[in-house]
Parts: structure tokens; sequence; C-alpha cells
């Protein structure tokens, strides 16, 4: 069952992983970091296919994509 | 090694290649060119990079990008040359790069000439680019002497980690004299890279070199002036080069020269002995660090009544020279400029001048007793 | 549609990439394509033989967020100082990170020539239309009708003249190997952009050609847009003027 990481530490709030996530499951947090921004955060993580765009999309290689078991690689990336 | 007849330029040329040159980056422009068309052929037959730029901007950038893998790069150029260079020695000083840079120089400014002049003293002593920097500057006056300065020159920039220049005038470059080179075979001056810790050799085993010059935090910036600051103290400790000629005890007026301009002051002190006029020379031969307390010292002699300082610009080594007897002495100025070589005869005629309204003086002075 | 079983990371920070937060503005691309290089530079496994060179602009720090040797050239000089580089070390992987100030104002003597001779090294040149380190100015790549700090009422072609398309001008000369334009704001854009540039670093690693790859990039801050808006912005606005494709493959049209 793939799911991602967010490293909380190196989102800046941008939001395009929210735009790109064909599932719509990664939304903006309520508090912010250290560094004052709202950060991404899966808020359903049973849906994530691994699809690996919110990654790919990520300014900040903010996102780590893992994946237990089978892995569909959906995307030649 | 028999002695050869050599114009000025190719033995440059050599001689960078004795001291183990792998890199020469130019741009043509007369009185230097000779400099490339003869690397065009040698730098290949030693497996060196030769390489002609667009420009001097790119060919002053194009030596940063060399001397950053450690290696040991010149350029030459001439005056025009050089000024469009002064950005890259500027980030080359700044970033700690051993360079190796040639004037050749011309009449200036602008265009100006293509004849022999001393007229970029100011540009390359007191620093033509932007920032805390200094350049080894080092004055050659005969081809011979041009040649054991430019493999000095490879030596002192690694010495210091600071770009070194070479300036001689336009004579130095068309000029030919015999000459010798040390028999050294030329890898062997080559350097090794893994004893070069500062250079860009690919992050193998070891966390990543960053060559550059930009400190946003203003402490590191002054941090970085400072170490280069100490370097220049160094030099101007260790590394003063000059030579006296035919100073006595007996001379009434000491001449400060350098370049071919120094060698046609030796005719003229030759000439006026034989008419039992004693004159002396002082040329240096590094121009930074400038011999200060050893023209002081020159100066301050009882028997010197005046200094003459003679140029080929409208003076700008005088003004070291005035700066460094500090009014023991008055300092005079002669020089020809535009691309005029000065003649014996009239650099005879400013000695005899001054000379001669010394002697009025000292003669009225005892009058008014 | 492959398929693995593994329970490791399928996607994570290349080994060429350095674990700093980077400076640039969020959602700024400069970021996406750092990873594509460092990814390139991680497949090529060249990572300790490498040596970038960054300009002066938002990238003139680049060599905080790279894992590899790194240099700072001066503004618009990056490919002569690789030029110098490269010439004497040609074992080495030798690339410039450019933005559209520096390659296409200052540095435009510089990359044609570079181009032109052929250097065997690899350039990444960022265009976002504007200067960003400085606040938004005017580029030679500003759009026409594109307002930025120095043309507040839009560039006005009559007077400064149209933007320049720096992967067409390039692919002109006859010596370059290997010119492409890609964009990076989209996943689908990044994927094709990842593509080019490791194509442009596998030519290099196999000694062939000149490369340079025109990236796309976006610029919220000076654009004044959300990054959201930005990448629309680019995709409708830039996309339409700067063509994304390859101008040129010689390697792979085979005289190369």
């Amino acid at each position: 069952m793939p799911g991602i990481r967010i490293d909380k530490n190196h989102c800046k709030g941008c939001e395009l992983c929210t735009q790109v996530c064909p599932q719509k499951i990664i939304s903006m947090s309520k508090d912010i970091t250290v560094r004052g921004y709202y950060y991404a955060q899966v808020h359903d993580p049973s849906r994530c296919i691994g699809c690996k765009l919110c990654a790919i999309m990520c300014p900040d290689v903010a996102i780590e994509v893992h994946s237990h078991g089978t892995v569909f690689e959906l995307v030649d990336y | 090694m028999a002695r050869i007849l050599m114009k000025g330029n190719e033995a440059i040329a050599e001689a960078a290649i004795r001291a183990g040159a792998e890199g020469y980056f130019c741009y043509p422009i007369t009185p230097q060119s000779e400099v490339a068309e003869y690397l065009a052929k040698r730098m290949p037959e030693v497996g060196g990079v030769f390489l002609q730029g667009e420009s001097e901007v790119a060919v002053g950038n194009m030596l940063f990008g060399a001397a950053s893998t450690g290696k040991r790069v010149f350029t030459t150029s001439s005056s025009p040359g050089i000024s469009l260079m002064q950005e890259a020695i500027s980030y080359i000083a700044g970033a700690h790069l051993p360079v190796v840079f040639v004037n050749i120089m011309r009449a200036g400014p602008g265009l100006g000439g293509i004849l022999p002049a001393q007229s970029d003293y100011f540009q390359s002593v007191k620093g033509g680019g932007h920032g805390d920097y200094r350049l080894l500057v080092l004055a050659p006056s005969t081809v011979q002497e041009a040649v054991d300065l430019m493999m000095l020159a490879f030596d002192l920039a690694d010495k210091y980690l600071n770009p070194v220049m070479v300036i001689g005038d336009g004579l130095i470059g068309q000029m030919m004299e015999a000459v010798e080179f040390p028999d050294s075979d030329p890898k062997q001056n080559r350097v090794n890279l893994e004893e070069r810790k500062w250079a860009a050799t690919g992050a193998k085993g070891r966390d990543p070199v960053i060559i550059k010059s930009l400190f946003l935090d203003p402490l590191e910036l002054e941090e970085n002036s400072l170490l280069m600051d100490k370097k220049y103290e160094q030099m101007k400790k260790e590394e003063v080069r000059y030579e006296l000629y035919k100073v006595s005890a007996k001379n009434e007026l000491l001449v400060v020269s350098y370049g071919t301009v120094a060698r046609i002051c030796q005719t003229v002190i030759d000439e006026l002995e034989s008419e039992g006029v004693s004159v002396g020379l002082f040329r240096p031969i590094t121009l930074f660090p400038f011999p200060e307390k050893e023209i002081y010292r020159e100066a301050k002699k009882k028997n010197i009544k005046t200094v003459l300082t003679v140029e080929m610009s409208t003076g700008q080594m005088v003004e070291d020279v005035e700066r460094a007897i500090i009014g023991a002495k008055p300092v005079k100025f002669f020089g020809r400029t535009g691309g005029i070589v000065p003649n014996p005869e009239e650099i005879q005629g400013k000695v005899l001048e001054l000379i001669g309204s010394m002697k009025k003086r000292s003669t009225s002075s005892r009058k008014r007793k | 549609m492959a398929m693995t079983q593994s329970n490791t990371a399928i996607f994570s920070r290349p080994e060429s990439m350095q674990s700093t937060v980077t400076h640039y503005c969020p959602g700024c691309t400069h970021g996406v394509i750092h990873r594509l290089v460092a990814e390139a530079i991680d497949e090529i496994g060249a990572r300790d033989r490498t040596v970038g060179v960054a300009p002066v602009g938002c990238s003139v720090l680049a060599y905080n967020y790279f894992n590899c040797d790194f240099l700072e050239a001066a503004h618009g000089r990056a490919p002569a100082f690789a030029t110098g580089f490269k010439r004497l070390r040609p074992d080495m992987i030798v690339f410039t990170y450019q933005g559209d100030g520096d390659l296409a104002s200052i540095g435009m003597g510089e990359i044609v020539h570079a181009a032109n001779r052929g250097e065997k090294f690899t350039t990444i040149f960022v265009n976002n239309a504007v200067y960003g380190m400085t606040g938004g100015q005017m580029a030679p790549t500003t759009l026409p009708g594109q307002v930025t700090s120095t043309c507040p009422v839009g560039r006005n072609a009559n007077e400064v003249g149209y933007p320049i398309r720096m992967a067409e001008l390039l692919s002109t000369l006859v010596t370059p190997g290997y010119i492409e334009r890609v964009a990076v704001h989209t996943p689908k854009h990044i994927i094709n952009a990842r593509k080019a540039i490791r194509r442009a670093f596998q030519y290099q690693a196999e000694n062939r050609c000149y490369s340079m790859i025109e990236v796309l990039s976006t610029c919220p801050t000076n654009w004044g847009k959300t990054p959201e808006e930005a990448v629309k912005w680019l995709d409708k606005e830039m996309a339409a003027y700067y063509p994304i494709k390859c101008f040129k493959d010689s390697v792979r049209e085979g005289n190369k």
C-alpha cells in the first residue's frame, strides 16, 4: 500500500502538490512551521496510489514516496 | 642551454611553457599578438591547451575557470585588453586563485596607440578592478629578465594564491635579444593536482569544494579581505626586488625608473659619468610590493640633492616615489608618453638642468649669508 | 506499466542534491530543475567528477544545494568559465546553470561563442522571463506586454524589442549538437524535462557535443502571482511564445 511522507521543514506551503494529486488527498495544515509556512499533509493516506506526481511537482523535494508490496509504475520517472 | 636570439613576446611564451603552464587563453591585440601565434603551435606540442576567446572579457573568465582546476594558466594582452580583464582579475583575487597575467603595455587611454608606454602603472599597481585586492606586479627591463620574471611569476602566484602581473612595455615584446632558458622539461614544472587541495578536482571521498568570491555575510567578506591583506603584507616583507646602477656616495642625483626606460637612463648615467657628473639609478623590479624603504634609504643620503623619476607616462610611479621619500628630498619628474620613447639626450638635458639649478641655489644661498 | 515488489522509497532526494532548505521562494521551480540536474548526475554516476558553474542571479547560491564541486562565475561569464575548466579537465562533467538575465543579456557573447566552439559542457538555461534576484526587472526574455519593475506599463516591443528565443537562436549555429526547450510547470512537462536534461548529461558523458536545455520556469514572487496562477500563466503565455520542443539533436540524427 503506497504512501508519501512530507517533510514539514522543507515545505514552503506553495500548494502545487495539492493541485496535481489525482486523488485530491493532499491539503494544507492549519498550523504553521517554524519558518512560518502552512505545510502540506495527506488527509486520506489510504487512497494514495503512489503515482509520485506530488513528489515530481514539489520544488523543494519535501515529499518522499514509499510503497509496500506491489508497485504500479504509473509514470516512467 | 644555448643562448638564442628571440623576440620578447615569443620568449615570454616559451618561458611560461618551461614554467609548466598548461593553459593559455588569449585574444589578439598589438603589440603582443606574437605570443598567441607562437603558442598556437607550441602549446599543442607540449600537450597544453591553447584557446583564442571571443573577447578579453571572456578570456579573463576562461582563466578564472581554468585556474579552478588547479593547473597553471596564464594570458598575455595589452592595455585595452587588460582593461577588459579587470572584472575577472578582481574575482580571481577574491577567490584566491593563482593566475599569471602579462601586460605588454601600449599608449592609452582609449584606443590610444600601439607604441610602447608605461601608462598602466596605476591600473596594475593600485588595482584596476573593484574591491580590496592587489596584484603582485613584476616589471622586466630586458627580454632575459622577462623570461626569468615569467617563471618567477608562476611560483609567486602559487605561493600567494593570488594573480600576478608581469608588465612590460611594447619594447620588451617587440625587441629581439639573446636569451637563455633553464633546460627544464615543461612537464617537470607542472603541478601535481593531488597537492592542490583548494582546486575543484571532483568531490571523490571529500566534501565539495566551492570556489567563489561571494560572501553575503559582511563578517565573512571582511575575513576574506583581511586574509588577502595578510598576503599583501607578506609580499611587502618577502618579495621586494630592485636593482641599483652606479649608486655611490658621489651621486648628486638619484634617478628612479623601471622597465626599458631604466636602460635608457643607464646610457645617460654612463655618458654623464664620462663628463664628471655622478648620477645613480634605482630600478624597481617589483612595482607591488613597491621598494619604499629602499628608495627612502637611498634618497635620504646626504649626497643626493634631488630625485628624478623618468617614465613613459605623464607621471604615475612618481606618486609612489614621493610617498616613499616623504619629503626628505625634492622629487622631480620627466616623461614622454603617447608611444614616444624618451631619448638619452632629453633625459640628460633634464638631469643637467636639475643639477645646474641645484648649484645656482647653493651658490646664491652662500652669497646671502 | 511495470510491477515491482518493494517496500522502500520509490521517490527520494537524489544523492547529488544536498538536504539544505533552499532560499528560493515558495512555488519557484528552480528547485525542481535543481532536482532534475542532480538526478541526471546521479544516473550517469558522475557526482564525484562533476563541477557545476553557478551564475549571478537567484541560483547564485546553487552551490549550497548540490553535492558536487561548484564554482561561481561572474555575471554572464559562466560559459567562458566552463570553457576554461572543461578544456583543462575534459575528463570531468561540467555544467553551467544560468538564468535569463545572466545568459541572454550580459552573457550573450559568452554563450553564443561557447556553443559555437562546441565546448563539451552542458548548459541548463532557466528562463523565467524576469531578473529574479534583483527584484523582477525586465529581462531579454520578458514577454511583450508583461509588466515588470522596469517596464511598469508592460514590455513595449517597439521600444525595447521582442523577447529573445535562445533555443532557436543557438540552434541556427552549426556546431552545437543538442538544444531543447522544456518546461517544469506540470508533472508531465517535468518528466519530459528530466529526459532532456538526462540526455544532455549523457551526451557529455559520451563526450559528444555541446548541449543546452532551456527550461521555462516560474517566478511567482516577481510575477505577482500565486504558485498556482504562475503555473497557469506559464502554460498559457510563456509556452505560447516559447515553443516547447527539441530544436536540434544531431546525436540522434546520427551525425555527431
